[in-house]
């Protein structure tokens, strides 16, 4: 038995595919729902369709899918190319602080300038996080995987060194920032609702590197270098260039993830700005097949069963984690079964005679 | 042993009948892609052959695995050693046969020990294998297929790796193997030197078929390279002699062209060794120049440092007048040289399609405004597919394509880029016919329209066909040049083994 490339890999494939993975995480989870003392059909009903009932119920899936959004396809931009940036939780906490830092020094500004400003410096930021695995990996090939994972805790202390020392919370003395001024608020994108400017700018990114990657010459170039750096060199692509273009962008998205949650969601620095969004990024751009358009939709998906169990949580009575578990064997499944869309499976060579 | 073999519509293997008699040393001879691999993986069961036997002691045997093959008696020795660094020798030795339970490392040591002195083979069973020197590696592997009751010893190229006094220890164990141990040893390489000096019979492998079996007395290091590279082929002199016409025309009737490459005092050095030594080469706009040459005498390194794929320790390269060397494989493009290396799957992205590395040298070209347009690509790519006749269409994902048609993808890309200099190696390894006759065929028409054009092949044949020039190549060094239309197959194979 052996694994044989595919000559096409057609849309309907994929989506055959991840109905297919789905089908698979019901059955192998369905045993423990029931377990927890629910019906598991209800318990998928209410998981995946409750929050899309309601029209808050939707809001509140796109607010908690924004970061992932972000931080998704940072990911997804730097795997395509090959670059194994597992630092997107770190330059979104860099992000993040610089952004505050705009924030709690933007005295009088309107917000016009006031929050353009604070998600350039959170992109500078980020992109700063990760130029240092970058130059490493780029110029003495040293493994970028361990770089920029070991930067991640790093930003974490530099946080917590900042809220627990100069930006300590002067009225509370909690470690956490002062409320940002009120104009530094992201402003809603509809009225009425939770779902703010940045979920427009995500989805703005969104389509820019969608369209960069499949339709121009650099997405061509960065396709190759991600799918076979010894062939795009030899083809004459400028692989370094490509690489670092790519480790930065990647780590400006991330680190512009953690701007917008500043300005729109926390209005502060808190340790907890990041419940682990970087490493989500990671989940939603494997799960995408590191595809553009799969990563909003993935990380819907996943702001839709994130809202959904805890509405099956309470309704149910079953633990909200269930919601976590399902999200777990969904990706191990998907990826698994994703492997077909680009091989098939090819049982015997030939019979010996 | 009577087996075909075949990839696709490449017949990697056909009808190859061959017979080692214990206590004799059998060498199997044959360039790169004659199939000596292919024959080796089928005996150790890694691979199953279409059609044919292998008999074992007069019974047929039925090879599905390598444990089938060690149960048969059968060891194998290949270049890549399959060894646990860390690990000591007597560990090595055991992973072998763990077996069940409790693991005794004293009697893996003993173990060790009666083999090397049943075999006259000096191992320390408490040495670090990676600490071990490349030759003492070696003969760890060696102990490791003996250690399994081996009948039928196979050493996969075990000189490449090692120093003229390691092949020398090397040659005298398996020499006390055949004659005192009454091993069978089949020694696969394509250096005839060392072929003679260690086999009993000689099996030459040429295009994927036994071209000849002789007694290691009845030949000479002439002969095999004649055998090897095809200059017994009946075909050459027809072959030569309907090229002669066209050939001249080139280099003698009209005007000399300007140089468009000129290689100065090469020097390659790998780990201490001059691979290529003050190479120097001109080449005119419309010829064709091949560097012939037995495997491993420095083609590889030369073509790496040619295109820029590793830049070389000394020397210059100019095209065009501009020296290249420094300048990458984008400076050289740039200066007007671009080239196809050996390995297609280092050059073709496997997962874009066809279209897309086609257009990936220079991708701008088919930019409107920022984004590309794929329908130009697209057409551009249907040109390319008419013009070399590729079987594939555009879209199509350039992994899935067969050899013969990737060559030809390559070939149309470094020609689009419109070099001066061209630099081909291996234009038609692993390639039917056909798609031989059409690679070929389309050198020539670019050197006609004025391109320059260096062709790094060991088919003699290829060489002969199509090249005006042939320097031949020999331990990195330029040993002499000849005109091919006055060329002789005789002089070429001595200088080829290095009789100067």
């Amino acid at each position: 038995m052996r694994l044989a490339l595919r000559e096409s890999q057609p849309t309907w494939r994929t989506f055959l595919l991840a109905g297919i993975a789905l089908l698979i995480t019901y059955l192998v989870t369905a045993g423990l729902i029931r377990w927890a003392g629910a019906n598991p059909f209800s318990a998928f009903e209410l998981m995946l369709t409750s929050p899309l009932k309601t029209s808050f119920g939707i809001g509140e899936v796109i607010l908690s899918a924004t970061p992932i959004i972000f931080t998704g396809l940072a990911v997804a931009l730097a795997f395509r190319a090959g670059y194994w940036n597992i630092g997107a939780e770190g330059q979104f906490l860099i992000g993040a602080a610089m952004a505050t830092f705009v924030g709690l020094h933007s005295n009088n500004l309107p917000g016009g300038v006031a929050i353009p400003l604070m998600l350039i410096a959170a992109a500078v930021g980020g992109a700063l996080w990760g130029v240092v695995p970058a130059i490493l990996r780029v110029r003495f090939g040293i493994d970028e995987v361990v770089t920029t994972l070991l930067l991640n805790p790093v930003a974490a202390l530099v946080v917590a060194g900042l809220l627990n020392g100069p930006w300590r919370n002067p009225e509370t003395q909690f470690p956490e920032s002062a409320r940002l001024p009120k104009q530094t608020d992201m402003p809603t994108l509809i009225p009425d609702t939770r779902i703010h400017l940045g979920f427009g700018i995500a989805i703005l990114l969104l389509l820019i590197v969608w369209f960069v990657i499949a339709r121009t010459p650099v997405g061509l170039k960065l396709r190759a270098v991600g799918s076979n750096l010894k062939a795009a060199r030899a083809s004459g692509v400028n692989v370094s260039r490509i690489l670092m273009g790519a480790a930065l962008s990647s780590a400006a998205i991330a680190g512009l993830a953690g701007g917008v949650e500043v300005s729109a969601v926390s209005h502060q620095l808190t340790n907890g700005i990041s419940p682990g969004f970087g490493y989500t990024g990671v989940i939603v751009a494997t799960l995408a097949a590191l595809t553009i358009p799969g990563v909003l939709l993935v990380a819907l998906l996943f702001g839709d069963l994130t809202v959904g169990s805890f509405t099956a949580s309470r309704i149910l009575q079953i633990p909200s984690t269930v919601g976590e578990v399902v999200q777990a064997v969904l990706m191990v499944s998907v990826i698994s079964v994703l492997v077909f869309r680009k091989y098939s499976i090819i049982l015997r060579v030939k019979a010996p005679q | 042993m009577r087996i075909a073999k075949s990839f696709g519509p490449v017949k990697a293997l056909a009808d190859v009948t061959f017979a080692a008699q214990s206590g004799q040393v059998h060498a199997l001879l044959g360039e790169n892609g004659a199939g000596k691999t292919t024959l080796m993986r089928i005996l150790y069961g890694l691979t199953r052959p279409d059609a044919g036997t292998i008999l074992i002691d007069g019974s047929e045997a039925n090879i599905t695995s390598p444990r089938v093959a060690r149960n048969l008696g059968i060891g194998m020795v290949t270049q890549h050693f399959a060894l646990v660094g860390p690990m000591t020798v007597a560990e090595n030795l055991l992973l072998t046969e763990p077996g069940n339970g409790v693991i005794s490392l004293q009697k893996a040591r003993a173990h060790v020990r009666d083999l090397s002195s049943e075999f006259g083979l000096e191992v320390d069973p408490d040495a670090i294998v990676e600490d071990l020197p490349v030759g003492g590696r070696q003969r760890v592997e060696i102990l490791k297929a003996l250690s399994h009751g081996c009948k039928t010893l196979v050493l996969d190229e075990p000189t490449a790796v090692l120093t003229p006094k390691d092949i020398d220890s090397l040659f005298s164990l398996v020499q006390g193997l055949c004659k005192d141990s009454g091993l069978a040893v089949v020694f696969i390489s394509h250096k005839m030197h060392e072929v003679l000096q260690i086999s009993d019979e000689v099996s030459v492998l040429r295009h994927g078929t036994i071209v000849s079996t002789q007694r290691n007395f009845e030949l000479d290091v002439h002969q095999l390279t004649q055998l090897m590279v095809g200059a017994d082929d009946p075909n050459l002199e027809v072959l030569v002699g309907a090229k002669s016409p066209q050939t001249p025309a080139i280099a003698q009737l009209s005007a000399p062209k300007a140089t468009v490459l000129s290689v100065r005092d090469l020097v390659i050095s790998r780990d201490g060794v001059d691979r290529v030594d003050n190479f120097s080469l001109e080449v005119r706009a419309g010829e064709i120049v091949a560097v012939a040459g037995v495997t491993g005498n420095g083609q590889s390194e030369l073509v790496e440092a040619l295109l820029g794929l590793h830049e070389p320790t000394l020397g210059e390269i100019e095209v065009n007048t501009i020296n290249v060397v420094g300048s990458g494989i984008r400076g050289r493009r740039t200066a007007g040289m671009s080239g196809v290396s050996e390995d297609r799957h280092q050059q073709v992205v496997g997962e874009l399609s066809v279209a897309e590395n086609l257009a990936l040298t220079d991708p701008s070209r088919f930019a409107s405004g920022p984004l590309l347009s794929r329908s130009a690509m697209t057409a551009s790519a249907e040109d390319k597919i008419a013009q070399f006749n590729i079987k594939s269409s555009p879209g199509q994902s350039a992994g899935t394509l067969s050899g013969g048609n990737m060559q030809k993808v390559l070939l149309a890309r470094m020609f689009d880029a419109k070099p001066s200099v061209a630099v081909v190696a291996q234009p038609t390894r692993g390639l039917d016919v056909s798609s031989t006759a059409q690679v070929r065929a389309e050198l020539r028409n670019r050197a006609k329209d004025g391109t320059g054009i260096v062709v790094i092949s060991e088919d003699l044949d290829e060489v002969l066909q199509i090249s005006d020039r042939i320097v031949v190549i020999y331990r990195g060094r330029i040993v002499g040049e000849l005109a091919s239309d006055t060329a002789t197959t005789a002089e070429l194979g001595r200088l080829m083994a290095g009789v100067a």
